[in-house]
């Protein structure tokens, strides 16, 4: 059902720069009257810290297994027709885009469950870590540093809606 | 399943397995006796390396270029006729200033499970740290771990004319521990101890080594300090792995907190690992 972009899986990383236009044009389908993406910016605060760049590291052969196994869900759950999601690793400066996840379908109501539904996994499943380098000279792994904190749970849906 | 308590004050521990021994009751050299093909030297030594700072296998000046010893760094014994003592007074000599986890080569029993509470028992204040023998409760002078201050009364000890170690951490300050696996040191001395031991390991109990590869990320990697590494390991589960990486490196997180990928897919803490698997510890995500 679902259609990669051209030389791409339906999940990838990139070191470089990610590019929404290229990755919406890649969902284009003239059965379908949907499209709703999300993209998730680095913000430069956190928990009271104010952030100057982020770093992503992941593992990448496991998260693109993952990452095409969710998005292999949401089509069999939503019905939606198409689905992308890119990740960026390494460094990445305030305001620039971390995640790209775009969804096209018939119809609007699934493409926003579906958009949602992988953002929210991908969060919550994916072996991807931030670290984040404050303002202040410190720095820290996002969820790692304080743990106690069990695996997603809170630390998967606290961020859901900005990086 | 945190780090070992490293106090700043207490010295590091080195390793050394005593491969010194003249068998004479065995009749051959015991520590190229071989338990599921892997010799017990390499054996001791595989268990012992991980979880120590440096390793090393104690040799009588003869045996220094013998293709099993010679692999290994070695330490070669000075005082003669003084039995295993000579190999711990030889390596004080070398490295006063470290504690020793002394290990005979004859212990096919032995598991990282045992070592590794050896090490977190450990009391650096004290002059050594030995388990209770199962049988009579004495210490085990061959599984323990000796801190700098026992060279002095060690050394005093040997001059005095006495040899036995097992009488001189009786007459020491020693901090004596339950074994935490029963039967983990029952040792081999003669042919007839050998086939009993052989009959126990056809149980599938312990013992067997498998060469694994671990990759370390984020938090993991910095406090591994590398990206990836190669063991020969005696764990069984990614968990008892786990552990035994915990005794090398600050790990901070817990295994509650972390999942596990054997050969890229995410498995169970107890699955059994193979010859050959590539691990990954997953600290806690944040993607997006």
């Amino acid at each position: 059902m679902s259609r990669p972009a051209p030389n791409v899986g339906v999940f990838h990383f990139s070191r470089a720069a990610l590019d929404a236009e290229a990755l919406r044009r890649a969902l284009t389908d003239p059965s379908c009257g949907g499209y709703a993406a999300f993209e998730g910016w680095v913000r430069d605060h956190n928990e009271g810290q104010r952030v100057r760049h982020l770093e992503y590291e992941a593992f990448e052969a496991l998260a693109v297994r993952e990452g095409e196994r969710i998005i292999a869900e949401a089509v069999a759950r939503f019905g939606i027709a198409h689905a992308l999601c890119a990740h960026r690793v390494g460094d990445l400066a305030v305001g620039e885009l971390a995640v790209w996840v775009g969804v096209s379908a018939a119809h609007r109501d699934e493409a926003f469950s579906a958009c949602r539904y992988i953002i929210d996994q991908v969060k919550h499943r994916l072996p991807i870590w931030k670290k984040e380098h404050y303002v202040s000279g410190d720095s820290g792994w996002v969820n790692c540093e304080r743990c106690g904190s069990a695996h997603g749970s809170e630390a998967g849906s606290r961020h859901v809606g900005g990086s | 399943m945190s780090a070992l308590p490293h106090s700043a004050a207490a010295p590091p521990v080195y390793g050394l397995v005593l491969a010194g021994g003249r068998s004479s009751r065995m009749q051959r050299d015991k520590a190229a006796l071989s338990y599921g093909g892997v010799s017990q030297l390499e054996r001791a030594m595989a268990l012992l390396t991980p979880l120590v700072t440096r390793a090393y296998v104690s040799v009588r000046r003869e045996q220094r270029s013998d293709p099993l010893r010679d692999r290994f760094e070695q330490i070669i014994d000075v005082e003669e006729g003084v039995g295993p003592v000579a190999g711990l007074l030889a390596a004080q000599a070398s490295h006063p200033d470290v504690a020793w986890l002394v290990l005979a080569c004859d212990l096919p029993l032995l598991d990282a499970a045992t070592l590794t509470h050896l090490l977190r028992a450990r009391a650096p204040t004290r002059t050594a740290t030995a388990y209770r023998s199962g049988h009579d409760h004495l210490p085990e002078p061959l599984c323990a771990i000796y801190e700098p201050r026992s060279r002095a009364a060690l050394a005093a000890y040997v001059a005095s004319g006495k040899d036995c170690p097992r009488k001189f951490l009786l007459s020491a300050d020693t901090e004596l521990l339950d074994q935490p696996v029963a039967g983990a040191l029952d040792n081999v001395n003669t042919p007839e101890e050998y086939e009993r031991v052989m009959a126990a390991l056809q149980r599938p109990v312990p013992a067997e080594l498998r060469h694994v590869t671990v990759q370390y990320y984020a938090l993991l990697r910095e406090q591994a300090g590398r990206r990836e590494e190669s063991l020969t390991t005696a764990a069984r589960t990614p968990h008892e792995l786990y552990a035994e990486l915990s005794a090398r490196y600050p790990f901070s997180l817990t295994p509650q907190v972390l999942r596990v990928a054997i050969n890229t897919e995410f498995r169970d803490w107890s699955t059994p690992l193979a010859e050959g698997d590539r691990v990954v510890f997953i600290p806690p995500v944040a993607g997006g």
